[in-house]
């Protein structure tokens, strides 16, 4: 991997732990600090991603039903008849013409256009806590998100606290309450039922700066962003959390069966907190989740992560080049 | 960006209004740009493919060459079309002959399920029903919780014998529901099932068993109305999965185009029962499929509007204000009557959405503060009855008065009396018919443009920021849309331009 994250050594930790030698610690230039490097376990989502191109077998003629699939895929009008005019050009200077080789041309292109230069979690800065605010409509899978991702981060070995700024939602604490025991997560709860959400950030970001720990996961109701008392109270939370730590990622999470309501989405919730990175759930369905292609394409954030499942497990990093193996599929016809 | 569906066939038939006959080639460019919108809209591609190609049937053929305009013969077909996949004439929810009714949800996890139970119980209940619910999601971390927390905030049991979190048989637990629900007497039975995916064969397999083992009434598919492309798949999987009686499409108060609605009941023929527009436990109605065509037509869901209205607007003092507006001797009073009789009729917001031309105001409408009706009240309850009969005797002094007794600002009273000035004046154009008449609601164009110009100032003072009121200008648009609004046309969502 290419790049490499870094927590804070603790007393507990072995020695030093072998690092890449490629990639030098954040610790050097901030003298004060120890870090030491974090191993993250490996996944994939290569299985869960089912080929939608299966069924037509590519030539140069046909190339404009690529444009369909992919607008069955969510990609949208405008960037599916994009990416067939490039898969046009492409296949015309290289002279492509089986099946094969337009294949790989379509992968190639889709593949460019998801390819970002900080699609890993900004986990290596050294400044600890990483604070992880997790933001989304309703139901798309933040909560669950969370609980798979404090679960891998504690495998790695960071410290992993979580903030339970949903006070809205009917059980919403208890639910992420099983998440974090499951994960082996410290959580910070609403004092009351129905406290200001923006409260509850602020005491899990002291918590965590007090007790040290490595990544702060904030854990926001689900909120439709055409709500503008709903997207304002977000801002306050983003706010009170800065006040203390800079927040080193806004998580949007996207559900693979949105439509085109996901580009209005993302649009929406960066004017609010900024988004760095997405999330992309529920990839084990039948929906590919196009849209983070125009989403991209429009605004520049790339997908950081995906989930596949409902289990702990079911996550991974995002990998462009295997989403668009995966959605273009190489299968002989 | 493009506006709604709704604003975008407008934006169509715009073009199309303005010619006298229609050639093949202008169908054609109407078509195309249907297509379009419908795709941004997220209806399924195969659903956009038969619709544009039954619209152009029968637009080319004779029927519209020989009306009398022919542009507006295509927007009848195009709303007819619409009409026709949502599912034609409004469905009612099956009870049982014999108790209890048995009702199971289905969906995609995330698609509302959980809160939905809660908001068809009320509404059951409201209707003289004992509902009860049944917690067979055991699947998602404390799902089983969160349907007590919403059984206990609506006054409904719960039937939960199992804790959830993977533990314990959702097939089990459905089975002895119905048993219980003979025993205790309730008379519905509402079964909350875990989401799950149409791939997934052995949860679908799991739907299937509780199916068998309730044997309900409906089987309510309920889908997010966000959802893009797959929603044919899904909506294609349960059915034949599961096997669905009916749909209830949720999330309809985001600012998502809802093409879904149209794959679904294209795909699956089951129609559409229920929209849920909200995380309110009232946010929740019946779902009227030439309703949703006309809003998608930007006529604006008139007919719900005016039954919400009727339900708790009292004819007779609408009457009475009608006979007040002609004769110019509305006050302050009146305004503050109206106001209340508004609030009767539950949110004001998802009344205004409803409206014709909504579509460009429907972000602004998000925004509106129902608050301001209490901050108004105030004001007016602050005041003498000359005052309230004579809005022009309001002089510095007295307003200082007003603001003081109110515990509000005088900017805040002047505001209230700009507004009152507004309203009364708007309502005025209405009463002498200067936009569609609204049985029973007098003048809520004016009403509308009032209150949300109030907050909306508010809002600008509180940040200091520009000048103009982008509310108002939204409610002035979609009054200007109105005037606009195609006639004639037999169907019924065109009478109302008449
Ligand atoms: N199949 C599948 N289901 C998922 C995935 N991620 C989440 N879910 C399910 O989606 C549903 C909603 O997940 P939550 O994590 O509660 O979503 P949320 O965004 O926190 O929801 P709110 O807080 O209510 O807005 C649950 O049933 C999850 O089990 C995924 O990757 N695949
Ligand atoms: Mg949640």
């Amino acid at each position: 991997m290419a790049f490499q994250f870094w927590k804070k050594k603790k007393d507990t930790d072995p020695a030093v732990q072998a690092t890449d030698a490629a990639v030098e610690s954040p610790s050097a230039t901030q003298d004060h600090e120890e870090l030491v490097a974090v191993d993250l376990p490996k996944r994939s989502a290569r299985n869960a991603i089912k080929s939608i191109f299966s069924r037509i077998k590519f030539d140069v003629e046909n190339l404009e039903l690529i444009e369909d699939t992919l607008i069955q895929a969510d990609f949208g009008l405008e960037a599916a008849s994009e990416i067939v005019s490039k898969v046009k050009d492409l296949a015309k200077s290289r002279a492509a013409k089986t099946n094969q080789e337009l294949r790989q041309i379509l992968i190639e292109v889709i593949a460019q256009g998801l390819e970002h230069p900080a699609k890993a979690l900004n986990l290596s800065s050294g400044a600890t806590p990483y604070v992880l605010l997790v933001v989304g409509v309703n139901g798309v899978g933040k909560t669950t998100t969370i609980g798979k991702l404090s679960n891998w981060l504690a495998q790695g070995g960071f410290r992993v606290t979580i903030g339970a700024a949903d006070t809205f939602r009917a059980a919403a604490v208890d639910q992420l309450a099983t998440w974090a025991s499951r994960a082996g997560a410290k959580l910070v709860k609403p004092i009351q039922e129905g406290q200001d959400p923006a409260a509850v950030a602020f005491e899990a970001t002291e918590q965590a700066v007090r007790e040290g720990a490595d990544v702060l996961i904030i854990d926001t109701a689900g909120r439709l962003q055409n709500k503008s008392d709903l997207m304002d109270q977000l801002g306050k939370i983003s706010r009170v959390i800065e006040k203390q730590v800079k927040i080193a990622e806004v998580l949007l999470v996207l559900d693979a069966t949105t439509g085109q309501n996901g580009l209005t989405q993302a649009k929406a919730f960066t004017q609010i907190a900024n988004v760095t990175g997405i999330v992309l759930t529920k990839l084990d369905g039948s929906a590919k989740g196009g849209i983070v292609y125009s989403v991209q394409r429009e605004l520049g954030i790339p997908v950081k992560l995906v989930g596949t499942g409902e289990g702990i497990e079911d996550f991974s990093f995002f990998d462009a080049a295997e989403f668009a193996a995966g959605i273009v599929g190489l299968e002989e016809a | 960006m493009f506006g709604n569906l709704s604003d975008r066939l407008v934006e169509t038939f715009k073009n199309l209004r303005t010619k006298g006959k229609l050639s093949p080639a202008d169908i054609d460019t109407t078509l195309r740009e249907i297509r379009r919108a419908l795709l941004e809209a997220d209806v399924a591609l195969e659903v956009v493919k038969s619709f544009v190609t039954a619209v152009r049937d029968r637009a080319l053929s004779d029927e519209v060459s020989k009306a009398l305009n022919p542009a507006q013969q295509v927007v009848q077909i195009v709303d007819d079309e619409l009409v026709q996949i949502l599912g034609g004439e409004q469905r009612k929810l099956v009870f049982a002959k014999t108790a209890p009714t048995v009702i199971m949800l289905a969906g995609l996890q995330g698609s509302g399920k959980t809160t939905l139970a809660g908001k068809l119980a009320k509404w059951l209940k409201e209707q003289g029903q004992t509902p009860i619910l049944v917690a067979a999601d055991l699947q998602r971390p404390n799902a089983v919780n969160q349907l007590q927390v919403v059984g206990d905030r609506i006054d409904v049991p719960v039937f939960a014998p199992e804790p959830g979190n993977g533990v314990g048989d959702p097939v089990k637990v459905a089975k002895e529901s119905i048993k219980h629900a003979k025993q205790k007497m309730f008379s519905v039975v509402i079964v909350d099932t875990a989401g799950r995916l149409g791939v997934d064969k052995e949860l679908m397999a799991e739907a299937k068993a509780i199916r068998q083992a309730v044997n309900p009434d409906e089987v309510l598919f309920v889908i997010d109305a966000m959802i893009g492309q797959d929603a044919v798949n899904v909506a294609r999987a349960f059915d034949e999965g599961v096997g669905i009686t009916g749909v209830v499409l949720s999330k309809l108060d985001g600012d998502a185009r809802g093409g879904a609605a149209l794959s679904v009941s294209s795909v699956t023929g089951k129609p559409i029962i229920f929209s849920s527009t909200g995380e309110g436990m009232d946010d929740f109605e019946q779902f009227y499929p030439d309703r949703m065509a006309s809003r998608i037509l930007d006529m604006g869901d008139v007919l719900t509007l005016i039954e919400q209205t009727q339900k708790s607007f009292d004819e007779a003092s609408a009457r009475e204000m009608a006979e007040k507006l002609a004769k110019d001797t509305f006050t302050l009073d009146d305004f503050l009557d109206q106001m209340q009789q508004l609030r009767k009729m539950g949110s004001l917001k998802s009344m205004l959405a409803m409206m014709p031309g909504a579509g460009q105001m429907r972000n602004q409408l998000e925004n509106f503060d129902e608050r301001e009706i209490d901050r108004t009240e105030a004001i007016i309850r602050s005041m003498t009855k000359a005052e309230r009969l004579q809005p022009k005797i309001l002089n510095g002094s007295r307003r200082s008065r007003i603001a003081k007794g109110s515990g509000m600002t005088v900017t805040d009273v002047n505001s209230l009396v700009n507004r009152f000035e507004q309203a009364a004046k708007m309502m005025k154009t209405v009463a002498k018919g200067g936009v569609p008449q609204m049985p029973g609601m007098p003048g809520m164009p004016g009403m509308g443009g009032g209150f949300i110009g109030g907050r909306g100032k508010q809002k600008d003072k509180k940040k200091g920021s520009k000048s103009g009121n982008p509310a108002k200008r939204a409610a002035e648009d979609a009054g200007r849309t109105l005037g606009e609004k195609p006639t004639g046309g037999s169907g019924s969502s065109f009478g109302l331009g008449q």
